[in-house]
């Protein structure tokens, strides 16, 4: 294992984040805090409290995980693609490390700061609404399992990306839609009956679902096949990993 | 074992058709600098590239150091350095960082100490904080230099490393080529400019469309394959050759006053005094009589031309 070359790129992307400091973590704290203070304490003051939780305390889990998705997702497919686009993965691809140290590299990289942004809004959530969390353990399990999944994610949709367009449209068009779709800002209970079942294709609730329950102890499905659903995605995307650089699609010629 | 680097019935086709490369038989010797010429498209990035392992090989094995670059990746790509064609390098960095995480990425501990002469070497110390992208083209070259030695590497390609780069920078360049070469690196380069594979290679190999048409040390190629003019300075100037001298292939000079005649370096001496009392006894006087040999960039240009 060439852990020298994993340090190198590891650092090398946090450092990439630390260049665009305001980009990288103001952005989302701020917008995150416009939704507490939207949903949170204006209109959350008027709505009735969802399964004994008040409003504002319910969507603090799923902001967080709006923000983890889409940021594990955009950094990671960024991560791989800017060498890409300048040239430089020349370097990456002429040096001794295997696809395993490449991927710990960027996609440790970017699950990091996914990690440390969601973080980073759970305290920001402290300054707007009163909330506690019942399992701490199960919450960081949650938490670093979705970065991880989705920065493995965002590593294929860098890998796979001919433009910046691409790069973009799946965390806009994919990414976005589902978690505000999948209970970030409700309960599955709140649908009608068909949208209850409709939605349950949409992975996105579970992950937010568990989330929740490591907060507040309740859950839109069982926590056991929120687990099991991230662990699934997250082998599907190893497995798409895997494929691609055994094939070298995209990556070699 | 003498060769540093072996290629074996390396044939490379994309995935478009083209074949890059067809049946290449190569081998580097420890410690030369070895140039590779050939035209545009001719197949020379696509050897480099599969050598150092950007490109996978079609058919055939490439060793370095006897090391398989396919089964044994790893120890093989430690030991070669590589500069690319582009000016390839993330422009918000830093010298000093970038140089630091080409030196982590091929497996080697940190070393200040030794990255601070390399930058010296290559007179990019007092730019070490500067971000790349406030650096000249020339600059960015010496960077990519610095990143492909960083690992301390025992061989180093350098593919086009002058083009674009100014006169003076493309010697500091060659100098310090020179160096390492000195200190028992392995070159191997590509050039546009013949004179400098003509002042710097040990040895040259010539690409033509994929085929590796000629491996040759550069003296005795030059030898082999050099012809030689032989100028006369006429006292009155030739409205035409005399018809009596059509044998010799002899060409006058735009404005008359030169005969030129080529001949082939390694025979022929004797064809030179008969042409010489032929003149003589046609009353074609000379004032001064000069000879040339034919440069590498001749050579070079034949041998390629040959083929089209």
């Amino acid at each position: 294992m060439n852990f020298y070359a994993i340090k190198a790129i590891y650092l090398f992307e946090l450092a990439r984040t630390w260049r665009t400091l305001m980009q990288s973590i103001a952005s989302p704290v701020l917008s995150t805090s416009l939704y507490f203070i939207v949903f949170g304490s204006a209109i959350g003051s008027r709505m009735v409290a969802i399964d004994g939780i008040s409003y504002g305390a319910f969507i603090v889990p799923g902001l967080i995980m709006l923000t983890v998705l889409t940021e594990s997702t955009s950094n990671a497919s960024f991560g791989i693609y800017m060498p890409k686009f300048s040239g430089t993965i020349y370097e990456i691809l002429s040096a001794p490390v295997s696809a395993v140290e490449i991927i710990l590299g960027y996609v440790g990289a970017a699950a990091s700061k996914a990690i440390l942004l969601g973080l980073i809004i759970l305290l920001t959530a402290q300054f707007f609404v009163d909330f506690s969390i019942i399992h701490p353990l199960w919450m960081l399990t949650f938490l670093v399992l979705t970065a991880i999944s989705f920065s493995l994610f965002g590593f294929i949709i860098g890998v796979l990306a001919n433009s910046f367009e691409q790069l973009q449209i799946v965390p806009l068009m994919v990414i976005t839609p589902l978690t505000f779709l999948g209970g970030s800002f409700y309960s599955i209970s709140m649908l009608p009956p068909l949208w209850q079942q409709i939605t349950l294709f949409n992975p996105v609730v579970y992950l937010i679902s568990g989330f929740r329950w490591s907060f507040y102890g309740v859950a839109d499905v069982n926590v056991g096949f929120s687990l099991a659903m991230i662990l699934l995605f997250m082998t599907s995307c190893i497995g798409v990993i895997c494929w691609i650089f055994h094939t070298g699609y995209k990556v070699k010629i | 074992m003498q060769s540093v680097i072996q290629v074996n019935n390396l044939s490379k086709t994309y995935p478009s058709g083209f074949q890059a490369l067809q049946h290449v038989e190569l081998d580097i010797r420890r410690g030369e600098i070895f140039a590779l010429l050939g035209p545009n498209g001719a197949g020379k990035t696509t050897l480099i590239s599969i050598i150092c392992g950007i490109v996978n090989p079609g058919e055939g094995t490439v060793l370095v150091d006897g090391l398989d670059i396919v089964q044994q990746y790893r120890q093989a790509r430690q030991r070669i350095g590589l500069v690319p064609q582009e000016l390839s390098v993330s422009i918000f960095e830093t010298v000093w960082d970038t140089v630091s995480f080409s030196r982590g990425l091929f497996g080697k501990p940190a070393d200040p100490a030794y990255l601070q002469q390399l930058l010296r070497d290559l007179s990019l110390w007092d730019k070490k904080d500067s971000k790349i992208m406030t650096l000249s083209g020339g600059m960015k070259r010496r960077v990519l230099i610095a990143k492909a030695l960083a690992h301390q590497p025992q061989i180093l390609f350098l593919d086009e490393p002058t083009a674009g780069v100014d006169v003076e920078l493309r010697r500091d360049m060659w100098q310090m080529i020179r160096r390492l070469r000195d200190s028992g690196v392995t070159i191997i380069l590509t050039t546009h400019y013949i004179e400098e594979a003509e002042d710097m290679a040990d040895r040259i190999g010539v690409i033509r469309a994929g085929q590796l048409v000629l491996v040759d040390d550069k003296t005795s190629l030059m030898q082999k394959l050099g012809k030689k003019q032989l100028l006369l300075q006429l006292v009155t100037p030739l409205a035409q050759i005399p018809p009596a001298l059509a044998s010799y292939q002899l060409q006058l000079s735009a404005d008359n006053s030169q005969l030129i005649y080529t001949y082939d370096a390694q025979q022929e001496q004797a064809t030179i005094a008969t042409l010489l009392r032929q003149l003589n006894s046609l009353g074609i006087e000379f004032s001064d009589l000069n000879t040339r040999e034919s440069s590498l960039e001749d050579i070079f240009i034949g041998l390629v031309g040959d083929a089209a």
